[in-house]
């Protein structure tokens, strides 16, 4: 290596340069090694052409495919109302919990019952108890239709979650935050509300998208109890083709929302970061 | 009548007496200046006139009226005391105009567009005009502190506490915030202050008080104190601060 070349230069710049591509030479030889063994062998096991025949079957997957992604469509709906009902209910249990006044003494208790709860129980669990039970009661039509309450067992499920990310979120915000504004002359409420509650919003975003993705998925578990959304949809034709392709289309419909999804929320949590430091 | 009597003031945290028996009159319109090492008592003092901290014992008089009492209502008493801190402590999510609004509209139930023009002229008054508009991260940390002191003074306070605000900044920003202080004594605010400047504290102050472990060892004009101190400790401290 002579001292004149690659212009401009510095030593560390020349180091760092060489390093990249002593790694990028690494990072190429054993993707290619890694891939090559599955395309190899994973064909060469004895079920292999059954497997393929069922999972993933082309002509089945075109046949259902644009059905799947219209049963997708009672997923999305489930979550554009679950979602914000969540948000509401989830936000007034983590400000329950905190309430100091000693008349909000049974809100409290209720709100720390309430995330105990829910949080306890698994989901599917709550999604039979309520989804079952309360139509059980007799209730008229529409009043008994199991999307009124497996909705409501997501809603009351996530709120437990998203209530405790919210508290996480109100923690974190500086406790000299809430003496300048208490200096000010501000009441407990007006502080909470004015400076506490957006800055803890705002820190606990990337935390809730997360959680949004969850929700986005667990919504398939009111197939139990009647709602024809895609995982039931796919469970037909399942058994009407006879073949687990649909499963598979099914799981392609969630990735094609979930990925850009989660890789915006570790966009956010990154920048996040960032910004703190 | 002093505008502010602090009366055998008692602040505990478990068992460690922070403010040990503490008595203190600011005059109308005066400046005391605090000084004393870091953890003798000063920012807690200051704190516990605010009644961001509820004093154990003793009496603190504001124009006459013992604010110390327990149970009474502390946001009356803050609307009428500002207090400005060492790490500044601005609304990061409300712009700088935001911030010096939001207690006067929410306490005394003031409208916006009332008010934008007499916390404008703050503003104006200060040097920063055309820092209105920014949000607290993109300003240094001598106009996030004008602006906190700004904030303060939107409420028309009666008295100032200002806690150690130049501690946390680069020493060239240090002047533009004491100038502040300085034209604020020229209009006859009533301030208390912590601080470890000793220059400024002998060239502004009415009066200096040493504390030591919670207590006020020393007090008087800057010029007998910083020259003559009488105690050992006093001199002990400004030997070390002044060196």
């Amino acid at each position: 290596m002579t001292p004149t070349k690659a212009a401009g230069m510095t030593r560390r710049e020349r180091y760092e340069t060489q390093q990249r591509k002593r790694s990028l030479i690494i990072a190429a030889t054993s993707t290619v090694v890694v891939v090559a063994c599955l395309v190899i062998f994973v064909p060469m096991s004895p079920g292999w052409e059954k497997v393929q025949r069922s999972f993933f079957n082309g002509g089945v997957l075109a046949d259902t495919f644009p059905k799947l992604l219209d049963a997708f469509k009672v997923n999305v709906m489930i979550f554009a109302w679950s979602a914000p009902a969540i948000a509401v209910l989830g936000l007034l249990i983590a400000l329950a919990r905190d309430a100091k006044s000693p008349a909000l003494f049974p809100l409290r208790i209720f709100g720390a019952a309430f995330t105990d709860v829910f949080r306890g129980v698994p989901v599917i669990l709550t999604v039979y108890l309520i989804g079952f039970g309360i139509p059980g009661l007799g209730l008229p039509r529409p009043w008994n239709s199991p999307y009124i309450w497996g909705s409501l067992a997501l809603i009351l499920t996530y709120s437990a979650y998203v209530a405790e990310i919210f508290r996480s979120g109100i923690d974190s915000v500086h406790q000299s935050q809430r003496s300048a504004a208490l200096s000010l002359g501000l009441t407990e409420r007006q502080v909470m509300r004015d400076v506490v509650l957006p800055q803890a919003i705002r820190n606990v975003v990337p935390s809730q998208m997360n959680m949004l993705i969850a929700l986005q998925k667990d919504v398939s578990l009111l197939s139990f109890i009647g709602p024809v959304e895609i995982f039931r949809q796919a469970g037909v034709f399942k058994s009407l083709t006879a073949n687990f392709t649909p499963y598979v289309g099914a799981a392609i419909i969630f990735l094609i929302v979930t990925i850009p999804a989660t890789r915006y929320a570790d966009y956010l949590m990154a920048k996040q970061m960032r910004d703190r430091s | 009548m002093a505008k502010l009597s602090l009366r055998g003031v008692v602040k505990k945290f478990g068992a460690n007496t922070v403010c040990d028996g503490i008595d203190l009159d600011v005059e109308e319109g005066q400046m005391v200046c605090l000084i004393g090492a870091s953890g003798a008592g000063k920012s807690t003092l200051l704190r516990c006139i605010n009644l961001l901290e509820a004093v154990e014992d003793g009496e603190i008089f504001l124009d006459g009226k013992d604010i110390a009492e327990p149970g009474l209502n502390p946001q009356g008493v803050r609307a009428r005391i500002g207090m400005v801190f060492q790490s500044f402590n601005l609304f990061p999510h409300m712009t700088a105009l935001e911030n010096a609004m939001l207690a006067p509209r929410r306490v005394h139930g003031r409208s916006k567009a009332d008010l934008v023009g007499e916390v404008e002229d703050l503003f104006k008054r200060f040097g920063l005009a055309d820092r209105m508009h920014n949000y607290p991260d993109q300003l240094s940390g001598g106009q996030q502190q004008r602006v906190a002191i700004i904030r303060a003074l939107a409420m028309r306070p009666e008295v100032m506490l200002f806690d150690e605000i130049t501690s946390a900044l680069d020493p060239q920003l240090v002047g533009e915030v004491l100038d502040v202080l300085l034209m604020l004594k020229q209009q006859g605010m009533t301030m208390v202050l912590a601080t470890h400047e000793m220059g400024f504290a002998r060239q502004a102050a009415d009066k200096v008080c040493f504390l030591k472990d919670g207590k006020i060892i020393e007090e008087g004009p800057p010029e007998a104190l910083f020259d003559a101190p009488k105690r050992e400790e006093t001199k002990a401290f400004l030997g070390r601060a002044l060196k």
